[in-house]
């Protein structure tokens, strides 16, 4: 009987454990595939090279991460604001009931499949853009596969996160601070950007890293507007190439050296995630309150 | 709290009306309508690009969406007939996919709550598991790549795309498991456990039925990540437009099926209508765990 | 401080060096007493000094607190249950506990009498029937609930749902009952039934039972153990415990002085 209770201890334990194994399986896995295109090209060669020509057996991802920054920086530049506005219209401006409608908007914002934003703005945003751009520079041959429809798109799609954890956040300043604020004479725009904002303010950072940490490690929307040129871009019209759009499109022809190239893109795509999701929930738990 | 707040500032009248002589209160007024504005402004404009979004896609794919559409498999690449085989391998995929991450997903959340002690181990789990949740789709596509598709040696087939999905979809049925877990009063533990029964046996029989509503809003979760999910299956489906015979064949998800027919520009209509398909099939996920969500805290 | 108790046949308990340590906490000291068989115990004392930590010791429901560390001796029918040869769950079936708050599992009536008999292997289901009907005659709760056995027990009123309760853990035939204020969250005439219960199952079963309200001791028990700030006092028979005391403090805490 008591060997039974404990066959199944054990058993239950491996489940709850498969997370530590998945996650050590899959950085050995992309290290183990990935390090040998590194070692090849060298460590600082390979992520400050500007060549990406695959055919040519160059691996440079300078531009790769360039573009990877830039849609991303764009996302950041359009939806913190546009974050923070929600944030403050939901826990703000609604009454409960509204704010339950405007957060189930947000959520199904969150719900739409990345493929699916892509496609939007493909057929959208893209052309949108392209008339834009004609206009400003009609020599330039833009086709409005971009930074800005990259960071347009990506922009919607982090929303969601910021949005729902700089909620709590706010909601989570105590009342005391805004009754003192208001005491003293001051108005409630007042109140909100200068007492409430700022006590918020370490998970609404919080937010934007984990935003960020979505928007670089985001897929499909960009594989199929940012026009996949593997070259730095040098405007926002400019077609670019993230690191996640590059592995995605080239690991279906890739010969076994330009394989290992890719994976390599993956462990510095991975480093660079786990440093931010692991920043993040560093300044959650140090200043309370649970990431969404 | 918001309302207790607004309630009271209705009441209060600025200092600088009576104070300043209006000297000030102009301005601050035109400042607070003008944030206030700003921030109507760009709530509205999030709302309108939802509906763009959902409108626009839906209305020019619906139409498309026939029993042709659903019920006849792909020609000449996806640009003429239907979507059958993509559909028969969104589901087999899919379900394949939760029918292996509930149950590991679900013992996991019932280590954590029922049988830890604290401490490190479970702090490390802990952690591993939040890491698990936030890495990217590619990467996990990558792994499933050389891990199920090369070192396992079941190339791009279901199987493979089945097992990185279920990685994917564990940290969220973990999650929602855990929450139901912990509604469940300590005292029907302590009454089961005092009639003699093992832990186990209480876990089974006493705490476990009490989660159904839970665990099934997280694989609802888990199902619609699934669906959504591209890039993973991108590096380890295949990609093949037959119908799945085998846990080994190559298949197609309707995700990748829109990608696939959006990047290489097939038939705008066979595109707007799987869009449409995936966005509705969204949106009743999304409708469902909500429901059942609510009728749990009843 | 052992009541006049003759030989081990006639105790149910005998509990000797008891302590208890929550952590750093002592929460029992040097427990010595005699629990008799087919009689009421009970045990009172102000808040917090005890008393439902004790009766929890007895089917090690102790075990599931964190950090809960028991030294001494607890005998049950002459075996210690703390030994690594007692079988817990065994322990817990011959003796069963009956807590403040009714708690029936979200399940149906029938379902929560018949949940202990199958945990011990009954799966016949004429003798679950009468498993079923018979508790609950024992508690005066069969003419009540006959029609409706099959309808969740979180619909009865809590006088019934911890009339339900006694039946359930009767339905697994212990010896003894374990009770930590049975009636504490029940209204003046739920509770008034409960004690009429006590009556009738002190013949067949022993009874422990945790009270705060001392004029419950005075009505139902044999015997009566006062408890002070993880001690134990004083034990005797209801009937000197109520009049003439040997301990001062238990004289306070009866006339009302404290507590």
């Amino acid at each position: 009987m008591y060997t039974r209770e404990k066959v199944i201890e054990k058993l239950i334990f491996i489940c709850a454990a498969v997370s530590v194994a998945a996650v050590a399986l899959i950085t050995i896995f992309i290290f183990a595939q990935g390090m040998p295109a590194i070692q090849r090209t060298g460590l600082l060669k390979f992520i400050f090279g500007t060549d990406w020509s695959p055919t040519n057996g160059s691996y440079g991802i300078l531009p790769l991460i360039a573009g990877s920054m830039a849609v991303t920086i764009g996302a950041l530049i359009i939806g913190i604001p546009t974050g923070l506005g929600c944030a403050v219209f939901l826990s703000e401006v609604l009454d409960k009931k509204q704010a339950g409608f405007f957060r189930s908007a947000i959520e199904l914002l969150a719900g739409i499949p990345s493929v699916v934003y892509g496609f939007f703005g493909l057929a959208v945003i893209v052309p949108m853009i392209r008339a834009v751009a004609n206009v400003f520079s009609p020599d330039a041959g833009a086709t409005g596969l971009s930074v800005l429809a990259g960071a347009i798109i990506l922009a919607i799609m982090i929303l969601p996160t910021i949005v729902s954890i700089s909620v709590n956040s706010i909601d989570a300043v105590p009342v005391t601070y805004r009754e003192a604020s208001y005491a003293l004479g001051a108005d409630r725009r007042e109140t909100i950007t200068k007492v409430v904002l700022p006590a918020a303010r370490s998970g609404i950072f919080s937010s934007i890293v984990l935003g960020m940490g979505r928007a670089i490690g985001e897929t499909m929307a960009v594989l199929l507007i940012t026009g996949n040129v593997a070259v730095v871009p040098h405007g926002i019209f400019s077609p670019a190439a993230t690191m996640t759009g590059t592995i995605a499109m080239e690991m279906s022809y890739a010969t076994a050296e330009h394989q290992q190239a890719l994976f390599a893109i993956g462990i510095v795509l991975f480093v660079i995630i786990v440093i931010l999701n692991g920043a993040a929930q560093a300044v959650m738990k140090k200043f309370g309150g649970e990431a969404a | 709290m918001t309302e207790s707040v607004k309630k009271r500032q209705s009441g209060i009248r600025p200092v600088t009306e009576t104070s300043l002589k209006g000297r000030k209160a102009p301005r601050k007024e035109a400042h607070e309508k003008a944030f206030f504005g700003m921030i109507w402004a760009v709530a509205g404009l999030t709302l309108a690009v939802l509906f763009l979004i959902l409108g626009f896609i839906l209305v020019k794919g619906v139409p498309h969406i026939t029993w042709t559409f659903l019920s006849k498999e792909p020609e000449a690449l996806g640009a003429e007939g239907g979507i059958f085989s993509v559909i028969v391998g969104t589901l087999a995929v899919t379900v394949l996919a939760v029918l292996i991450s509930t149950p590991i997903g679900v013992a996991g959340a019932v280590y954590f709550s029922e049988y830890s002690k604290g401490g490190r181990i479970i702090k490390i789990i802990r952690f591993f598991t939040e890491v698990l949740a936030g890495i990217p789709s590619i990467i996990f596509g990558l792994f499933g790549f050389a891990f199920f598709v090369v070192y396992m040696q079941m190339g791009w087939s279901v199987i493979a795309g089945a097992l990185t999905l279920t990685l994917m979809i564990l940290p969220t049925i973990v999650r929602t498991t855990e929450e139901a877990l912990k509604t469940v009063p300590m005292s029907y533990r302590e009454g089961s456990l005092s009639l003699g029964a093992t832990k186990w046996y209480t876990i089974k029989k006493v705490v476990l039925p009490c989660c159904k509503g839970g665990i099934l809003t997280g694989v609802i979760l888990g199902v619609g990540r699934a669906i959504g999910e591209t890039a993973a299956l991108m590096l380890t489906i295949g990609g093949s437009l037959n119908i799945p015979t085998s846990l080994f064949s190559s298949t197609r998800t309707i995700a990748l099926h829109l990608y696939m027919l959006a990047s290489e520009g097939i038939s705008d209509d066979k595109t707007y209508a799987c869009a449409a398909l995936l966005i509705m099939i969204v949106l009743l996920i999304n409708t469902a765990a909500n429901r059942i969500g609510r009728n749990i805290s009843k | 401080m052992i009541s006049n108790v003759k030989t081990t046949n006639d105790l149910a308990f005998k509990i000797r060096d008891l302590n208890l340590h929550y952590g750093d906490f002592h929460a029992l000291k040097d427990i010595d007493i005699d629990i008799p068989r087919h009689k009421v115990t009970a045990l009172i004392g102000p808040s917090g000094c005890g008393k439902s930590t004790f009766l929890r010791t007895l089917d090690r429901m102790q075990d599931t607190v964190e950090g809960a560390k028991v030294e001494g001796e607890i005998l049950f029918d002459g075996e210690d249950i703390y030994s690594k040869e007692c079988d817990v769950t065994d322990l817990r079936k011959k003796v069963g506990m009956v807590f403040q708050r009714p708690n029936p599992f979200p399940k149906t009536i029938y379902e929560n009498l018949v949940y202990g008999p199958k945990v011990h292997g009954i799966t016949d289901k004429k003798r679950l029937d009468e498993i079923v009907e018979r508790t609950l005659k024992e508690v005066a709760l069969w003419d009540e609930t006959k029609d409706r056995l099959h309808t969740s027990a979180l619909g009865m009123s809590g006088g019934q749902q911890q009339r339900l309760c006694i039946a359930r853990c009767l339905a697994v035939e212990p010896e003894v009952i374990l009770m930590d204020e049975p009636t504490s969250a029940l209204d003046p005439v739920a509770t008034a039934k409960i004690e009429g219960l006590l009556h009738d199952l002190s013949g067949k079963y022993t009874v422990v039972i945790v009270t705060h309200n001392m004029q419950q001791a005075g009505r139902v028990s044999d015997q009566t153990a006062f408890f002070l700030l993880g001690e134990l006092l004083e034990v005797n028979s209801t009937e000197k415990i109520f009049s003439a005391p040997d301990n001062k403090k238990t004289e306070e805490y009866i006339s009302g002085r404290f507590g």
